[in-house]
């Protein structure tokens, strides 16, 4: 395997991950707070959908990418309002929004279908990414510098800020964080909006790094490996990101061990793509035995806010 | 024409249910009502387009005066398509395609109970006295775009990008691998299952894999264009587009398409119908009835180049070439098809097998 070859391994699984990891960065914030949030997979495609539209029309990415981290935003606050006011069910509600994305970005999609989109490309001059080393560091989208600087500030939120207490003390005990006075709903509104619109720039990600067009379904499940991910990486933004890159180098191993053919073909094609599943898997398995089984989920994760109750 | 979806299909069943009360006898001239239940939307560039564009070219040549369509979209492969084609039936519909594999079962149980509407399965296995099933030799467009593989390629290492690994795949990796070495025998043809027939970012992430590894020609056997777009962003010799044109994501890449033409199938089923001469049939055509057409050359493409695919075109048009004639040599060497021997139709399902050079 020669460096050039490694280096774009590299490259190609930044570009696999990054989507993965702004949703579960997104998700990570709601169930902080404790709420459970299953329509990622539906966000993410409201966010593709609006950002190709976008593009098409003006051809202002930035642009594109606002506006879907709005509608994506304004999709969870749906979700918000039906489990979080209305304290509706939120798995169920959940997978509702889901399909209600799938659905709306199919509809509102169809004059967009077939066209293709300009990609969003490395914000630094081409000199910079010339050298195959450099373009590791250098040669890519905007959306993936965000995603690593939302790390940091996500992890740092949580761990830092004032705020960051409260979202943690109202997705651990909700009633406590009442009684001394938190605004437990706002607060759970405000992450559901964040958690949107991290999606819905997920979801960007797909027409302007991974393919650039729109079709129905583009997303293939890719917002349910980030909700998974948020579970795999305990809760924490780091671990967070080093499992999105874990899948995301699984994934791109896959393909690259297949196009080398012959020796490096050990194993068969429909193991490989089982692999991140079976990944995740074992490493649910390892977290809950070294904690003893005791899970390091927030403690209201799920359940709805009834004070009066 | 009208589109349904399902839930406006049981709307206008419950109207069209009590339609025969006012008497069909009083339209003397009755037009033939023919239904397309498709797996997914006719603008997927793809598959569904396909049969779209067979069901336009046949209402434009039948007339809409004689015959009326209706689209069923999103159908999934499943227990609920047999409502779907019940309904149809119910409302009144004489000839319904059925367009992908999965709905066959549904198919013969529905045509079981209505042994006066005609039904006609794509690529399906089975016919009964009023089913048939019609397919097309998309394998000899793989000989003429293996055929242009071969002798553009820079790296002498081409690919092809598959979504199972399946006869119909397997094969249409054969005859793109055997056009291309008959042209070029140093030439070497990479393969990656993607494990779906959709899933453009991995479709994606797979051409690039290919190209990092040196391949600089491109063709797949999954519904849409993702590919093709990578093969444009890098800048290699380039690709092909599947079953429809795709040149609009891929001018400088797009050698050409293998182009599904269900259009003749269409018309002449419906005008057998319309005569009264349907009979239960399998029909497998390719290149000579039109049925898989050749899209139009990129015009970076040298002339001897697009004569010599053109020569593979016309020749296996006219019956003198076999996309599988022998000798062919599988990827371990042997022989598997003897020098004046070809695989034949009812051979082709059974080849488990990939051709000379191919690493799959």
């Amino acid at each position: 395997m020669t460096l050039d070859l490694v280096i774009a391994i590299i490259i190609t699984l930044v570009g696999a991950s990054t989507p993965i990891l702004l949703a579960a960065l997104g998700e990570l914030v709601v169930e902080k707070s404790g709420v459970l949030n299953l329509g990622v997979e539906g966000m993410m495609l409201i966010g593709a959908v609006i950002t190709v539209a976008v593009v098409l029309v003006t051809g202002n990415h930035w642009l594109a990418i606002a506006c879907a981290a709005l509608a994506a935003a304004a999709a969870a606050l749906i979700f918000g309002f039906l489990t979080l006011s209305l304290s509706a069910n939120q798995v169920a509600t959940g997978l509702a929004l889901t399909i209600l994305g799938t659905g709306f970005s199919a509809l509102f999609g169809q004059p967009y279908t077939g066209k293709a989109v300009p990609l969003l490309r490395s914000p630094f001059p081409p000199e910079l990414a010339a050298d195959p080393v450099w373009r590791v560091i250098f040669g890519y989208s905007p959306l993936v510098y965000f995603s690593l600087i939302m790390v940091f500030v996500i992890w740092w939120f949580l761990k830092k800020t004032r705020a960051g207490l409260i979202l943690r003390a109202v997705g651990e005990n909700d009633l406590s964080a009442h009684s001394i006075g938190y605004p437990v709903i706002g607060v759970r509104y405000l992450a559901v909006a964040f958690g949107g619109a991290m999606a819905g720039i997920a979801g960007s990600c797909f027409p302007l790094i991974l393919t650039p067009q729109w079709v129905e379904r583009l997303t293939t499940g890719r917002g349910w490996i980030a909700l998974a991910l948020v579970v795999f990486a305990a809760w924490r933004p780091f671990r967070l990101l080093g499992g999105a890159y874990l899948f995301g180098l699984v994934m791109t191993l896959e393909v690259y061990a297949k196009a080398a053919g012959g020796g490096f073909r050990v194993l068969p094609s429909e193991l490989w793509a089982a692999l991140p599943y079976l990944a995740t898997i074992l490493v649910l398995v390892l977290i809950s035995m070294r904690r003893g089984g005791s899970s390091s989920a927030p403690a209201c994760l799920g359940k709805p806010f009834l004070p009066t109750s | 024409m009208t589109v349904l979806n399902r839930r406006t299909l049981i709307k206008i069943g419950g109207a069209a249910a009590a339609l025969p009360l006012l008497g069909g006898a009083a339209f003397a001239q009755e037009k033939l009502k023919v239904a397309f239940v498709l797996i997914g939307t006719p603008d997927d560039n793809g598959w569904n387009f396909g049969h779209d564009t067979g069901r336009k070219y046949m209402l434009d040549k039948i007339g809409a005066d004689k015959v009326e369509t209706t689209v069923v979209t999103n159908v999934a492969e499943g227990p609920d398509s047999e409502r779907v084609f019940r309904e149809l039936a119910q409302q009144g519909h004489k000839l319904i395609y059925a367009t992908s594999f999965g709905f066959g079962d549904y198919v013969h149980k529905v045509a079981k109970q209505f042994p006066d509407v005609k039904f006609e399965w794509a690529t399906g296995n089975a016919t009964a006295a009023n089913v048939s099933t019609y397919n097309a030799k998309f394998h000899e467009g793989r000989a003429v775009v293996g055929t242009i593989a071969g002798m553009m390629t820079k790296t002498n290492t081409i690919a092809y990008i598959g979504s199972f690994p399946i006869p119909e795949v397997r094969m249409g990796i054969n005859a793109y691998a055997i056009a291309a070495r008959k042209v070029n025998p140093e030439v070497k043809i990479k393969v990656v299952y993607v494990d779906s027939w959709f899933d453009p970012a991995k479709e994606a992430d797979a051409a690039r894999a290919l190209i990092d590894q040196g391949v600089d020609v491109i063709t797949q056997h999954t519904d849409g264009p993702a590919a093709l777009q990578v093969a444009e962003e890098r800048g290699i010799v380039g690709g092909f587009g599947q079953g429809a044109d795709m040149s609009a994501f891929a001018p400088k890449a797009h050698l050409t398409a293998i182009i599904d033409n269900w259009g003749p199938h269409y018309v002449k089923s419906v005008q057998s119908v319309l005569d009264g001469t349907w009979a239960e049939g399998s029909v497998w055509d390719g290149i000579s009835s039109g049925e898989v057409e050749i899209g139009k050359y990129n015009e970076k493409i040298p002339a001897d180049v697009v004569a010599a695919a053109e020569k593979v075109k016309n020749d296996i048009s006219a019956g003198t070439l076999h996309p599988f004639a022998g000798p062919i040599k599988d990827n371990a060497g042997t022989e598997r098809v003897a020098a004046g021997d070809i695989i034949d139709d009812g051979e082709f399902w059974a080849v488990d097998w990939y051709a000379e050079g191919v690493e799959a």
